[in-house]
């Protein structure tokens, strides 16, 4: 006996396309995001992962979901956070600094200058001949750091100092089945 | 219209439930007794209500009003936690936020924050408005308290908690409009030069991390502070100081 082939061709949902990236941040969101542990097994049934530090991939691609982790304090991460926006139809600020500044930005009472001079120029201990590094391929400094929502549209904010892991998860599974991502008390964390 | 049996002239309704009042009390007090939850942050209950934050705002009869400041009266409508009131405060919380440096990660208030958990409460994920990054240095004059205006929020209980309870007006509001700002009464405008004590209600009272006690980090960890185990709305979890 033969068996028949399905009358209906079975449903197979496409994976959404996934990208992360830390900007002016420390990589503590990604490290949270990867406190997921066993989960990510699950999650890559249903998540493919384009440009992000999990794949190295270089330049991000056309994405469901995009996740930015830390703000900007220079010219390239401003360039990155505009071609993530250009390629990801949900863009993410995840943690405080893509939030707020966060670190970065308690430079923002400081004057740029002030601060080069004295980290690259002043300070006790430097070699002589040590001057502010300007090497055309370093991206140049911002005035000020910025909190990604100033530059970009972001569509939804996933807070916390990193935002925990079971944060991401709720984030995530509920973004995944079309639900507006909602944390909760105890998920809901701006330290 | 009330329907409540015990006090048939003494109640009013919150979201449509009937709240009993006694004579003077402000709506919020009354919600606060009868275990009900309106945010607020300059509004204290050991103390006279100042109106300025706005974030208890409610409807009474269809018409905006603090209910730190409306007086409670018989058969009054008070719609508080509805979607439009909800997203106003919202905003509110976000303008405070932004108007500041909340950098909630350095401080040592997180977890007991009235401001912060009200945020959480209000469902705040993000400041929506561009920062404004103010220049505000720290005084770190006195030998037992930190003043940190970073966090300030212009609620004025510590005016009110030195001046009402302590006797000593060591704090005031200067300046106008966006320049409004907390400044300390003493020749140098420094807190090193009064004599305020740890002791004093003013150096307990703040709601948000400006006024801190020094030499004073983590006693209890991140994750286990009171807005960490329960959510501002709870009753008896409403204040933060």
């Amino acid at each position: 006996m033969t068996t028949l082939a399905p009358l209906y061709p079975t449903h197979q949902p496409r994976k959404l396309k996934v990208a992360t990236v830390s900007l002016a941040g420390c990589f503590g969101c990604h490290m949270s995001f990867l406190d997921i542990d066993e989960r990510i097994l699950e999650l890559i049934e249903h998540v493919e992962f384009d440009r992000s530090p999990l794949t190295d991939i270089k330049h991000v691609g056309h994405c469901d979901i995009g996740l930015i982790e830390g703000g900007l304090c220079n010219s390239e991460n401003v360039e990155v956070l505009r071609d993530f926006r250009k390629h990801c139809k949900t863009l993410v600020a995840v943690g405080a600094c893509a939030i707020n500044g966060g670190l970065p930005a308690q430079r923002n009472h400081l004057d740029l200058g002030e601060i080069l001079q004295d980290v690259y120029g002043s300070r006790t201990g430097m070699s002589a001949g040590s001057a502010i590094p300007n090497d055309p391929e370093l991206p140049l400094p911002l005035n000020k750091v910025h909190p990604i929502h100033e530059v970009v549209h972001v569509d939804y904010f996933l807070p916390g100092c990193p935002p925990p892991a079971d944060a991401f998860w709720r984030f995530l599974t509920d973004l995944m089945a079309g639900r507006t991502p909602h944390l909760g008390h105890g998920l809901m964390h701006y330290d | 219209m009330s329907t409540s049996t015990a006090t048939p002239d003494a109640s009013f309704t919150l979201d449509g439930e009937d709240v009993p009042f006694r004579p003077g009390e402000t709506i919020l007090q009354a919600a606060q007794r009868a275990g009900h939850y309106v945010p607020h942050l300059c509004w204290h209950p050991e103390f006279h209500p100042h109106g300025s934050c706005r974030v208890c705002t409610v409807k009474v009869n269809g018409r905006a009003g603090a209910a730190c400041t409306v007086q409670a009266a018989a058969g009054l409508a008070v719609e508080s936690s509805t979607d439009e009131l909800n997203a106003h405060r919202k905003t509110l919380l976000q303008m405070l936020f932004v108007e500041g440096n909340h950098f909630c990660p350095s401080c040592e208030k997180s977890g007991n924050c009235l401001l912060q958990a009200t945020a959480y409460e209000a469902g705040m994920e993000g400041p929506h408005f561009e920062e404004f990054y103010p220049d505000r240095p720290v005084d770190a004059s006195h030998p037992d308290i930190l003043l940190d205006f970073d966090r300030c929020i212009l609620c004025e209980l510590c005016v009110r908690a030195s001046a009402d309870v302590d006797g000593r007006n060591i704090f005031a509001i200067a300046g106008h409009g966006i320049d409004t700002h907390l400044v300390v009464n003493s020749p140098s405008g420094k807190l090193g030069d009064t004599d305020m004590t740890l002791a004093d209600r003013a150096a307990s009272i703040c709601p948000v991390g400006v006024i801190l006690p020094k030499r004073r980090g983590f006693a209890v960890p991140i994750g286990e502070r009171r807005y960490d185990v329960k959510t501002v709305a709870e009753p008896g979890n409403q204040e933060a100081s």
